[in-house]
């Protein structure tokens, strides 16, 4: 599904971002790129979408060649890849359903999208990802006027509504509590197993990483020092991975707190 | 001193630096104060300002000014009309094309290139002279051009008004939080969905909010546009007083203060209900 | 749309009906107002014809190039108008004081004349200063102490109120301080409110003496004092470019006091 051959990046300023980066993500797969914050984890997936530019090497995407792309088949490359950010980045005036819609963009016209006309369909398709991640009662609520986990329910269900192929989650869980942490993980699993979307995920707490990956990437200083499915890992390659002893910190914790019962049925 | 039970704390040491810079100030201030009342003395020479002609008209005009006269009623009712018609016409035309000076004023949206520099800097100039005018100096030229009209006077509010809009919409914009425009562009929006999708939302409701605190200022600034002949209250007003008709002075400047006072509650309510 | 599934129900809108209504209403409304202004005033966008920017094309070509001999006789009467506009100020500062602590809400325990402050100050913002003028130029006759008098007026509002702001902003525990050191009211204002409000106090002077330029340029349209005259007159003497001489001279005026201002302002907070 993505294929980076050889990655590289280096920063206006001289930074290192990423030194030559193989790796190979098939379909359907759950990744979780761990690393301390500055290993290159962002870097990384940000250049799967092309927000930041890769300065050499090769990335394909579903078999395109995505730093050949000119501006249009970038944007057509994008509606494939959907990106969830720690910030939730919503329009915080626009209601839940505008947010959600705006997954939409790529896939409707320019002027259409300025009138906000989109067809039932969309509407539909949009509602039904609220309901995926059960905020739809909050559907004409203003989008500042929701807690940050609801917020960050809210960017899923914009990104559910891109139709993606891929998603990339630039660290979801950073600024949430454990359990509201456990909630947005449990989604992003549940979407990834029942619609077979490839699922990369940055994350710094070992714990969670463990729990939710079928694969893990550890990076350290833009490169790729760990690469194997969850099974091998011991608490032996964090430590590798990080370059020192496991902290508090480096865990969430508060699994328990979590209710599963909670509906992630569609 | 030293039969003395509390002993006085050291002297605190002067410093010379802030004590010539204190006395500069003052000097400074006193001798501009002190030029402006020698340079304009004989203008406000009390026995002149205060000699019996002056006293026997106060006694005169202020009376007369709360004797409220009606006569005229409708027609002032007619050109406050008008002057809320000018202000509301050339705010609007200003509040359009503050929007394209304002990004091209804010320094995130031009870009570092050189053209991108130079346009920022051409539109801040721009914007920075016609904040210098006073709209009814621009007025004066416009009446002057094509005649006085009330055309007139909403072409100097637009312009006046369209320097601070400009401004304030630029710095607007420069606070845009870009990290929607990334998420925007992730999702695979063209340069026109960014900019309806992840720029305007953010603005929008503040340019409004300067828009309409803007037009508090234009309807102050429409009332006495008329003094030149472009348009709306202020006509009246000068002819009244020329032919000391106080009655009517003073209800017009009831009627202008009612006005005012009502737009700007009206427009507070309206800038809180809006951010 | 025929393929939609029956199942599938009419989606919500992007908005709720009631706000997509209210804000269609609100816009369809302003659109309106504006319809009927512009043709109110006659200012309608049509009205930007060819003819239209031939006039002041042919306006503007007449006012070049300013003629700049015509300055000497320009500079007593820009003294003039500063001078105005310091008098005004410097009276407006000093009469503000007992207004802005009126008009403050934590000073002024008395909630009557709290009040009657406020609303005083909002009446007096609302005059516009040409229209003082004329007033006092009715009153007291044609000539520079009107023009003092409206500025003093018209500043006075302003200052007194953006001060009032001030006032109450200020950090209470101080007066609490004073006030429990046993001080009366004349002590916590000297001791306690003083010291807080000062930088801003010259801040916002600076502030209005700015405006007052720019008000004190007009005044002389109605007789009032001040540069304004000149302009006027060279209009009606269809002397273009001496009245464009004026404008500029005003121009660089005003500009030049505003960054003076500036500097201080900065350097002040």
């Amino acid at each position: 599904m993505i294929e980076c051959n050889d990655l590289s990046l280096v920063y206006p300023d001289g930074t290192q971002g990423l030194k030559n980066v193989n790796v190979q993500i098939n379909k359907g797969e759950f990744v979780v790129i761990v690393g301390l914050s500055g290993a290159g984890k962002s870097t990384l997936i940000r250049s799967m979408n092309r927000l930041v530019q890769p300065t050499s090497g090769g990335l394909y995407i579903d078999g395109e060649n995505a730093l050949a792309h000119n501006a249009s088949q970038l944007r057509k490359l994008r509606t494939k890849v959907g990106m969830i950010f720690q910030h939730h980045n919503l329009v915080k005036r626009h209601t839940v359903m505008k947010n959600v819609i705006a997954g939409r963009l790529g896939h409707t016209s320019t002027w259409k999208s300025v009138l906000n006309i989109y067809p039932n369909k969309d509407r539909a398709l949009a509602y039904e990802n609220l309901k995926r991640v059960s905020i739809e009662e909050k559907v004409h609520t203003r989008a500042d006027q929701l807690s940050g986990g609801q917020q960050q329910r809210v960017s899923i269900a914009r990104v559910l509504t891109q139709q993606p192929k891929v998603i990339l989650a630039d660290e979801p869980v950073a600024s949430l509590d454990p359990p509201t942490s456990h909630q947005v993980m449990n989604y992003l699993k549940t979407i990834n197993r029942e619609d077979g979307i490839t699922t990369i995920v940055n994350l710094h707490f070992i714990d969670m990483a463990m729990e939710y990956a079928d694969r893990i990437i550890g990076m350290r200083a833009g490169e790729v020092v760990f690469d194997g499915p969850v099974a091998e890992v011991t608490e032996r390659t964090f430590e590798d991975i990080y370059g020192r002893k496991i902290k508090d910190d480096d865990l969430r914790g508060g699994k328990t707190d979590y209710e599963p019962t909670e509906a992630i049925t569609s | 001193m030293n039969q003395q039970p509390y002993l006085l704390p050291p002297r605190r040491k002067r410093n010379v630096k802030a004590l010539l810079h204190k006395c500069f100030w003052t000097l400074l201030l006193v001798s501009l104060i002190g030029w402006s009342m020698q340079g304009i003395a004989d203008e406000l020479n009390a026995e002149r300002v205060f000699s019996m002609r002056t006293i026997e008209r106060a006694q005169t005009v202020i009376p007369q000014l709360f004797q409220l006269n009606g006569d005229q009623f409708f027609r002032i009712v007619g050109l406050i009309v008008e002057t809320l018609a000018i202000a509301f016409t050339g705010c609007i035309m200003a509040a359009i094309l503050a929007v394209p000076l304002g990004f091209f004023t804010a320094k995130n949206m031009m870009g570092n290139t050189l053209i991108g520099r130079i346009t920022h800097a051409f539109f801040k100039l721009w914007l920075n002279a016609t904040r210098t005018f006073p709209e009814i100096l621009l007025a004066l030229i416009f009446v002057a051009s094509i005649g006085p009209s009330p055309f007139a006077g909403v072409l100097a509010i637009a312009i006046g008004s369209t320097g601070m809009l400009g401004k304030l919409f630029g710095e607007t914009i420069e606070t845009v939080d870009m990290s929607l425009v990334e998420t925007m562009q992730a999702n695979g929006a063209t340069r026109i969905q960014v900019l309806f999708y992840a720029i305007l939302p953010q603005v929008v409701p503040e340019f409004l909010s300067y828009a309409m605190y803007r037009f508090e200022i234009d309807v102050r600034a429409s009332t006495i546009l008329g003094v030149i002949g472009a348009g709306g209250i202020g006509t009246l007003i000068v002819i009244s007083a020329a032919n000391r008709n106080w009655g009517e002075v003073g209800l017009i400047v009831l009627c202008i203060i009612v006005v005012v006072t009502v737009i700007d509650y009206l427009s507070a309510y309206a800038r809180k209900k809006l951010v | 749309m025929n393929q939609q599934k029956p199942s599938l129900p009419k989606a919500p809108g992007l908005v709720s009906q009631r706000k997509r209504t209210i804000t269609i209403f609100i816009w369809v409304g302003v659109a309106a107002l504006y319809l009927l202004s512009s043709i109110h005033t006659n200012a309608s966008l049509l009205r930007f014809d060819g003819e239209f920017f031939s006039n002041v094309g042919r306006m503007i070509g007449q006012m070049w190039p300013p003629q700049m001999q015509y300055a000497p006789a320009i500079w007593p009467k820009l003294a003039e108008t500063i001078q105005m506009a310091v008098l005004a100020t410097a009276l407006a500062a000093i009469f503000c004081i007992p207004l802005c602590l009126g008009a403050a809400e934590n000073i002024a325990n008395n909630k009557w004349i709290y009040n009657t402050m406020r609303t005083f100050l909002n009446v007096m913002r609302t005059i516009p200063e040409l229209i003082l003028a004329v007033l006092f130029v009715g009153l007291f006759g044609i000539g520079v102490f009107s023009g003092v008098l409206a500025l003093f007026i018209f500043s006075l509002g302003i200052l007194a109120k953006l001060m009032s702001e001030t006032v109450e902003g200020i950090d209470k525990t101080q007066l609490e301080a004073i006030e429990a050191s046993g001080g009366n009211k004349l002590q916590v204002i000297w001791y306690a409110v003083l010291p807080q409000i000062l930088p801003q106090f010259a801040s916002f002077s600076l502030y209005v003496f700015e405006i007052n330029i720019r008000a004190s340029v007009v005044l002389g349209f109605v007789g009032a004092g001040g540069i304004g005259l000149l302009i006027q007159q060279q209009i009606n003497f269809l002397n273009y470019p001496a009245a464009m001489a004026v404008v500029m001279v005003i121009f660089f005026v005003v500009i030049l006091i505003d960054f003076i201002s500036n500097r201080i302002r900065e350097a002040l907070l």
